[in-house]
């Protein structure tokens, strides 16, 4: 039997998959199977190396409109997956040249798998962003540019006014600062871990406010709806932020091997 | 409304008071690229992820970049520990020095490949 050419990989479950793999699309609009071995399955589709081989990764993901159908692809199947069961989401391009070198990693790496699954079963991953409310953005307008040099009538009347400015953009972004890391610190409270991730570009963001907190937070399911109204609490406690909450995720913050930075509170 | 709740201007988020309990609100593009590009589990396939990373950290800057540097002004660096930024985690030029060298890894790509072509 012929080995595929690619395997491109979205996520590990354990045991056999409870979703079914058939209705699914994967990337480049491939079908999705499981490939099992040590009691671990890899969700998996074939993929040809001449969209999704090193050379071709290489032009392809710095293409937006190919990254962002081969991005949007790669989540469906991860998302879809884990409604059903504990998941390990995989990095967006991990590609295997068949289902041996597979069957070897799963091997080789099972107990860390795992271990990763246990820690997200029957959790999911919430965000939580922050972003400053319209104070902030006048403030960093106002050092960036000075649009009111043109009216000052002097240089003095210039200077008092940029520096009543300045002292204004300082209290607001500390109002801002410290709000964002209350409202960190009251949802980690809820949450057995939690990640602070680079605030998003505006463009991104889909906004013209400032990303001050973009942060994510592993959370039993029993836990979902005290979270979701303390967001709101926080919110209106916090005038000095806007707060969006999005999730939930599948566990992609908290996929890493690594078991440092695991604010494990165990509550 | 609300004073406090933000929705996105593209309207793809409602506000969390509706029906958060319920399914899934869809996910912006922004949100899922820095997920699938950036958390997720890493464990090295077959192809070179060595020269991938070249091509990822091009996205990754792309994405956050012009955040990045608003947040500095504004004086927070709470990401800094993030291993994709520990370059510039001693100084503010980092992300600068990061593009640089992501230049000149790219032309030497480039000149090696048209020069096995010429060959």
């Amino acid at each position: 039997v012929a080995e595929p050419a690619g395997v491109w990989l979205y996520a590990i479950t354990e045991g056999i998959p409870a979703t079914g793999l058939s209705r699914l699309v994967g990337v480049g609009g491939m079908p999705v199977r499981a490939i099992t071995s040590a009691g671990l399955a890899a969700i998996a589709s074939n993929v040809g190396l001449d969209e999704f081989g090193e050379e071709a990764l290489r032009v392809n993901l710095d293409d937006m409109t190919w990254l962002e159908a081969t991005a949007t692809a790669h989540h469906r199947v991860i998302d879809a997956m884990s409604r059903a069961q504990p998941v390990v989401p995989m990095r967006l391009a991990t590609v295997y040249s068949g289902d041996t070198k597979v069957h070897a990693m799963l091997g080789q790496r099972g107990d860390d798998l795992r271990e990763v699954l246990s820690r997200i079963s029957a959790r999911q991953e919430w965000g939580v962003k922050a972003y400053a409310a319209g104070v902030l953005a006048v403030g960093l307008g106002a050092s960036a540019g000075g649009p009111g040099r043109g009216l000052a009538g002097s240089g003095a009347e210039y200077l008092r006014r940029r520096r009543e400015e300045l002292v204004a953009s300082k209290q607001a972004r500390q109002e801002v600062l410290v709000s964002a890391e209350r409202v960190h610190q009251a949802l980690s409270r809820l949450a057995s871990a939690s990640r602070l991730h680079p605030p998003q570009a505006p463009v991104l963001a889909g906004t013209r406010a400032t990303m001050i907190l973009n942060a994510a937070y592993l959370l039993d399911e029993a836990r979902h709806r005290q979270f979701s109204e303390t967001v709101q609490q926080l919110a209106a406690q916090h005038p000095a932020v806007q707060l969006q909450l999005t999730g939930p995720w599948p566990p992609y913050s908290f996929a890493s091997l690594e078991k440092d930075g695991h604010a494990e509170d165990g509550q | 409304m609300t004073s406090g709740l933000a929705t996105t201007g593209s309207g793809t988020y409602r506000p969390y008071g509706s029906g958060i309990a319920r399914g899934r609100e869809p996910a912006n593009l922004g949100d899922i690229l820095e997920r699938v590009l950036d958390k997720g589990l890493v464990i090295a396939g077959d192809i070179r992820i060595n020269l991938l990373d070249i091509e990822l950290l091009t996205i990754k800057l792309r994405l956050v970049i012009a955040s990045l540097e608003t947040a500095r002004d504004v004086g927070i660096n709470w990401w800094e520990n993030d291993p994709w930024f520990g370059a510039e985690s001693s100084n503010g030029s980092g992300s600068s020095e990061l593009k640089a060298e992501n230049r000149r890894l790219r032309n030497r790509v480039r000149e090696l490949e048209s020069g096995g072509n010429g060959g």
